[in-house]
């Protein structure tokens, strides 16, 4: 204990974190870098910047289909798991029943579930169900992987929601309806909005179950797995990654500034504080 | 404390506004409230005072609809509120966390009710522009929930609720939630508010001191039933049993023998008091030989020096506690078994009165109450 401690005390613990963080993030920095090289191998020393690996990319009629594709899953999967994630995530932070924490905990299990083991037993029942392959089974695939991160958000911005705003409101002369249309849903938007948000963002960046569960389609992860066989192509492909992580990144952070305006709207309220 | 308008265990008013008859709510085997009856007069302050869990709060909420009685029946200005939902009642709530609807500025907040009632724009204004001026919160319409002070939320919650002009106003502890001064301060207001409006005014509380200050009249509570209805000053002088006495203050309790009963008054020997003969309680129910008396600390004064009174008891002081404005005096006496309670104002310097002093008290007989054990 007296040795972790002085292990610690001695300047060691900064440097440790900085080397984490360096190993995290480093591989994740190379990706933009080789994407503006001229080069077409992704080799130091750079030799030279250049945006032409940017403006092939419109002009490549398979990545519009796939990032068509991927838009397509991602929207129809976001909408869908929000859905319900907000059903969910209402019945466990309002009511009290048996059985709530295990439901709870079964719905979170996809996220620590191998993804593969997922993607080959969801590829199972499809074929059970005699589904053919296609964009739709994909869509219900990444449904299952993002129910846990709608849930996770959606609860954290219904917890702690002052029941009696909803009974105020019913008191005040409104009707069930009308309650949740002005009391009950502009207090949870921003956590619906951030569901939204994380779920696109998850099943845009999604490759296994999209790769198990899709027919001829292509999405994004897969067409870029797909070019990764011809060397030539990599420049491009690097291109479309950095975009790729910045779109993720951007989307991320707005859906956690909405899921902490969220919480914080309504656990405010919760509280009695004078 | 101010006196009381309103003598008596009736309604102020002639006119019933609220009448609960036999209500019962359960939960399974447990009873939240038994079998309450109660009728509240139109424009009264009236006070539903009792510890957590008595069924206070329980009886508040159905009559607002939030909860419907297992039996028995509620209805508000003559209607019958049975199968009508909380949104098509003539009355409005006071939230004891006020529920202010954080998304909306002061003004929509206050306006949020009459929105269902489609009033012109120019008049909706004028309501809650009124509304505002009745809580003194005039100025302050465009701010958000969240830059309000508990007492200008509390009193958002208030405008909110009388912009609706209901029959009824339900109050849950409304002032729980705020610091001692300003509690005392808008205990006044309310209370001004409510002779102003004239609105039946419903208050839960457990806080004795608000519902005597502010009410009419007191339904006291216990186990989900109602104990003792009436005025402030009945209500603190004479209550019923043992019971509301301890709730409402302190009482120092006598046991007796009753030696002589009639209709109107009723004669006890007691230990440390002697012979007393004190009124009798209408709802007096003798049970066997023996009676509880009570007095109330404040009634048994210090008698000084040489001074003497026609009805007088003597004894030791064994602990004395200061209070600023008055002291705090436990008094043994011989033949009562537990000492008595005495509070005494600090003008003549009974803070000064060292423990172990012998001293004598003097009281009115008629201080005594018999009461229900």
């Amino acid at each position: 204990m007296r040795a972790l401690r002085r292990f610690l005390s001695g300047g060691w613990l900064p440097a440790y974190a900085f080397l984490y963080v360096v190993f995290l993030y480093l591989p994740v920095i190379f990706l933009p870098i080789f994407s503006i090289n001229t080069a077409a191998t992704p080799k130091f020393p750079l030799s030279g910047f250049t945006l032409h690996w940017y403006e092939d990319l419109p002009r490549t009629p398979a990545l519009l289909d796939a990032a068509w594709n991927s838009l397509v899953v991602g929207v129809s999967a976001a909408i869908l798991s929000t859905v319900l994630g907000i059903l969910a995530a209402r019945s466990i932070t309002r009511y009290r029943y048996p059985g709530r924490r295990t439901i709870n905990g079964l719905i979170m299990a996809p996220l620590v579930l191998p993804e593969v083991i997922v993607a080959i037993s969801m590829l199972l029942v499809m074929l059970q169900l005699g589904l053919s392959l296609s964009l739709f089974t994909v869509v219900l695939g990444h449904v299952l992987v993002c129910i846990p991160y709608s849930m996770t958000v959606l609860t954290s911005g219904f917890e702690g929601f002052d029941r009696s705003l909803e009974e105020a409101s019913a008191d005040l002369g409104e009707s069930a309806f009308g309650t949740f249309r002005r009391v009950t849903l502009p207090m949870v938007a921003p956590a619906i909005i951030s569901s939204l948000l994380v779920c696109f963002t998850i099943s845009l960046d999604e490759f296994i179950i999209a790769f198990f569960l899709t027919g001829t389609e292509a999405t994004l992860p897969i067409y870029i797995w797909g070019q990764l066989r011809f060397a030539a192509k990599l420049p491009g492909v690097l291109a479309l990654g950095t975009l790729l992580l910045f779109a993720s990144f951007l989307l991320m952070t707005v859906a956690e500034i909405l899921r902490r305006r969220a919480a914080r709207r309504t656990q405010n309220e919760g509280g009695l504080y004078a | 404390m101010p006196e009381q308008p309103s003598p008596a265990d009736r309604p102020r008013s002639e006119r019933a506004m609220i009448e609960i008859r036999s209500v019962t709510r359960s939960y399974g085997a447990f009873k939240a409230l038994d079998d309450a009856s109660l009728t509240i007069g139109e424009g009264e302050f009236f006070s539903l005072l009792g510890p957590s869990g008595c069924g206070k709060t329980t009886l508040l909420r159905m009559i607002a609809g939030f909860d419907n009685p297992t039996s028995g029946s509620i209805s508000v200005a003559g209607q019958p509120m049975e199968g009508i939902p909380a949104n098509r009642r003539p009355t409005n709530m006071v939230f004891q966390s006020y529920a202010i609807f954080p998304h909306l500025n002061v003004e929509q907040n206050v306006a949020y009710g009459l929105k269902r009632l489609k009033l012109q724009g120019s008049e909706e204004k004028r309501r809650v522009e009124e509304a505002l001026a009745q809580v003194s919160l005039t100025g302050l319409g465009k701010r958000l929930a969240t830059e309000l002070s508990g007492g200008q939320r509390q009193r958002v919650a208030l405008a909110r609720a009388l912009v609706m002009r209901p029959k009824v106003l339900l109050l849950d502890e409304p002032l729980s939630a705020l610091d001692k001064k300003l509690r005392e301060q808008m205990q006044v207001e309310l209370r001004r508010l409510q002779q102003a409006v004239g609105i039946t005014f419903v208050l839960v509380t457990h806080d004795q001191y608000e519902a005597l200050a502010m009410s009419d009249r007191i339904a006291v509570m216990f186990g989900g039933r109602i104990a003792q209805v009436a005025s402030p000053k009945e209500i603190y002088q004479r209550p019923v049993n043992r019971q509301v006495a301890d709730f409402l203050g302190g009482m120092n309790f006598v046991k007796g023998e009753i030696v002589e009963e009639n209709g109107a008054s009723l004669v006890v020997d007691t230990l440390g008091f002697g012979r007393i003969k004190t009124d009798k309680p209408k709802a007096f129910v003798r049970n066997g030989g023996s009676a509880t008396l009570g007095i109330r600390p404040e009634r048994l004064r210090v008698l000084w020096d040489n001074a003497t009174a026609k009805f007088e008891v003597a004894g030791k002081v064994v602990e004395r506690h200061y209070f600023g404005e008055i002291t705090h005096l436990i008094v043994e006496i011989p033949g009562l078994e537990k000492p008595l309670s005495v509070t005494e104002t600090n003008d003549f310097g009974a803070d000064d009165i060292p423990v172990g002093t012998s001293i004598r008290l003097a009281y009115e007989p008629e201080a005594l109450v018999a009461m229900a054990d």
